[in-house]
């Protein structure tokens, strides 16, 4: 149910600067849409995203209604040792999703 | 001749509309919108100066669609300890709330660039404010036209 995809290299230069893409599965319901019957559909979105590099933050992104459905987020981080980064997306509705991307540095 | 059944049809028709149209539109939604966007900027700056300049924020100038927009927003910083960006924020000024995304970096970034989608309520100008960590504000903006609108609400319709 509940997908989330990571593309970065699998491996880099030591202080090379990588770029990160993240795609999370995710309606990104605003709250003001209406049903046709005119009752207004509870928000359901994807309030924060968290990225960090073996402990490190790297980046925390706060998202708002306005980020269109199946929110994607590019960054960029430098690589400086091998090991893991993981992501993190928290929402409404008690949504939690973790990935785990490994890289290696040389 | 017009029938009964006619005339009560017409009747009903010419009350209802106006009556509709009413219920959609606020008046004051345009002010409502820029005093959203002004206290929500006044939030992120505080009385500090923006200055134009350093921030780049991309955006098609004419998208057919407002519920997926391309944005992308890159800051000329060198991203050392000593002057980094601290956080990039994005807003707009005729969403029905002014935010976009916010987004904080640390020196590890390497490059303080950040590209998503978002969702555009009406043709506007979309602003990308970047602070940096000696605490000055530098921002860009851009126009986009749009021809159909993402969240179509009470008085965007």
């Amino acid at each position: 149910m509940a997908r989330a995809v990571v593309t970065l290299p699998a491996q880099a230069k030591r202080g090379e600067i990588i770029e990160i893409k993240t795609l999370a599965q995710h309606a990104m319901e605003t709250g003001f849409r209406r049903t046709q019957t005119g009752d207004l559909i509870p928000r359901d979105i994807i309030r924060r995203f968290t990225c960090t590099y073996n402990g490190t933050e790297i980046c925390r992104v706060d998202l708002h209604p306005a980020i269109a459905a199946n929110p994607l987020i590019a960054f960029n981080t430098v690589a400086t040792e091998s090991g893991t980064l993981t992501f993190q997306w928290v929402g409404d509705n008690g949504y939690s999703v973790t990935e785990i991307a490994p890289i290696r540095v040389e | 001749m017009t029938t009964r059944r006619e005339f009560l049809v017409l009747a009903a028709a010419s009350v209802a509309v106006p009556a509709a149209v009413n219920a959609q539109i606020d008046p004051n939604l345009a002010a409502n919108r820029k005093a959203a966007f002004q206290s929500a900027l006044l939030k992120l700056v505080g009385d500090a100066k923006v200055q134009r300049g350093r921030v780049k924020l991309q955006l098609p100038p004419l998208i057919d669609n407002g519920n997926s927009v391309p944005l992308s927003v890159a800051v000329e910083s060198p991203m050392t300890d000593a002057d980094h960006v601290k956080a990039i924020h994005v807003l707009t000024e005729k969403n029905p709330l002014p935010d976009v995304v916010s987004v904080r970096l640390s020196p590890r970034a390497g490059r303080a660039s950040l590209a998503t989608r978002v969702r555009l309520a009406d043709t506007q100008t979309v602003t990308a404010i970047a602070q940096m960590s000696d605490g000055s504000f530098w921002s860009d903006s851009a126009e986009v036209v749009v021809t159909l609108s993402a969240c179509l609400e009470e008085g965007l319709i």
